[in-house]
Order: C-alpha cells, then sequence, then structure tokens
C-alpha cells in the first residue's frame, strides 16, 4: 500500500481534513479505534500549530513498511511542514502547559505522548517540519 | 454549522453529532450561553456518544463553557465520552478535573437533579 495523503492547511477546515484524512488512513492500515483517535488527534494538533502560527502549510500522512526488520514493521508516518517564523525555543514548546496562544500548551508534548517516534526540526525564519510514527501493534 | 439546543423542563440537553471545527464550537458556546440566559435554565447535559475524537483546543472550549455556565448559575454534565478519546485525553495531559461527567444522558440527568437538590 503506496497510500499517501497531501492536505494543504489555510484555513480551520484545513485542520479538519487532516485529521479526517488521517483517520480514513489509520482504518485503512488496521489500526485499533484508540490509536486511531491518537492518530486523529495528533494530526490535529499539528495541523492546528501550522494554522496558528505559520497561517500555512501542509500536513502530509503517509502509510510506512519496514520490511528490514523482522517481523517487518507497518505504520503511519505524519509529516507537519511548513515556512512560518519557526519555533523559538523548542523546549518551551515541548513544556506541558506551556503556551503562547492562550491554549492548554497540551499540543505538542502531547503529540510526542500519542504517537511513538516524534522529531522537530524548526529553524527561525525558515520554517518547521514535525514527524511523528505511530506504529502497528 | 450549529449544534441544536433542546430544552426540557429546566434543562438544556445537546447531543454533539457533528466533527467539531473551531468554528462550530466556538458558535455552540455562544449560543449555549445565550440559551441558558434566555430560558432561565438551572442544569445542562452535552451528550459526545458520537465525538470521536477530542482535542485540545476542543477540550478548552468544553472546559471553558461549562466555566462560563456555572459563572451563570447553570450547571453542566458532559456525558457519553467514548473510550478512545478518554484514552486520548488523558495521553495528551487534559485532565478536565473539575468538569462534571456522567456515562450517558439518563446518568446524566440524574447528577445534575442530585447536584441541584444539594
Amino acid at each position: 500500500m503506496g497510500i499517501q495523503s497531501n492536505v494543504e492547511v489555510q484555513t480551520e477546515w484545513g485542520i479538519v481534513s487532516a485529521r479526517q484524512a488521517g483517520r480514513n488512513l489509520a482504518k485503512e492500515a488496521g489500526f485499533s479505534s484508540v490509536d486511531q483517535a491518537r492518530i486523529a488527534t495528533a494530526i490535529s494538533e499539528l495541523a492546528r500549530n501550522i494554522y496558528l502560527y505559520a497561517n500555512n502549510g501542509e500536513i502530509i500522512i503517509e502509510f510506512l513498511e519496514n520490511e528490514n526488520v523482522s517481523p517487518p514493521r507497518r505504520g503511519i508516518k505524519i509529516t507537519a511542514r511548513d515556512e512560518g517564523p519557526g519555533i523559538d525555543n523548542i523546549r518551551n514548546a515541548m513544556e506541558d502547559g506551556y503556551t503562547t496562544s492562550g491554549g492548554l500548551g497540551a499540543g505538542l508534548p502531547g503529540v510526542k505522548r500519542l504517537m511513538d517516534e516524534f522529531d522537530i526540526d524548526s529553524r527561525s525564519g525558515v520554517g518547521t517540519e514535525i514527524t511523528a510514527i505511530k506504529w502497528l501493534r | 454549522m450549529r449544534i441544536p439546543i433542546l430544552k426540557l423542563h429546566k434543562y438544556l440537553l445537546i447531543s454533539v453529532q457533528v466533527e467539531l471545527d473551531d468554528q462550530t464550537a466556538l458558535q455552540f458556546q455562544e449560543d449555549l450561553l445565550n440559551k441558558i440566559h434566555q430560558e432561565g435554565s438551572l442544569g445542562v447535559v452535552i451528550d459526545l456518544t458520537s465525538v470521536e475524537m477530542i482535542d485540545s483546543y476542543i477540550a478548552k472550549v468544553l472546559g471553558d463553557v461549562v466555566d462560563m455556565s456555572n459563572l451563570m448559575g447553570a450547571k453542566v454534565v458532559l456525558t457519553g465520552i467514548q473510550p478512545a478519546v478518554a484514552i486520548t485525553l488523558i495521553d495528551m495531559g487534559i485532565m478536565l478535573h473539575e468538569v462534571p461527567t456522567a456515562l450517558d444522558l439518563e446518568q446524566g440527568l440524574e447528577k445534575l437533579q442530585q447536584e441541584l437538590e444539594d
């Protein structure tokens, strides 16, 4: 299955479309309903960050298959990419309860806990790319 | 998109049946407070049985609407939170500590009745 889904995030509707695409792909990949909710929620948080801080960007959701390990591992990878202002202080952004938008400050640390792998690459004035993977158990 | 708010005696009942986008959630917040004001409602049950995902933003809007309703003098109970939603919220570190909840609409109404009698 080489399925991939790209969703532009420019409006609040982009947030909804991205998480729906993620849930559909997660369902197709055979994730449990709890993991489907985790993946959809993680996408929603990442898409909202794009909308709030960078105005626009994209969410890429792809199916992963790693056959180099035994048994082969399958999962879903989310990439959130924008050319926004970048995250000034990643350590702050990863702290529970830290927010610059009046939200709960649960977004990024939440995504990290919802997913199995998590990585941020952000450069001030250049943009941010966050990747997160959930493996099928 | 607007979420219908039903009146039942001194209560308001809401069953959220749509995918909650930000705008719909905020509109709902405003509609509910206006309806409480208009009807002089004492209690509100918001049923979330059909909601498949609550992210931090929607959680904040829901928590806020509970606090706002309390300020006005109406008690709110959230009901029917799905297992996957409860697990995801706790994973995220969102506790909704002071928000009264119940398993379903029926128990939600009972809880309201108890709280209003105290």
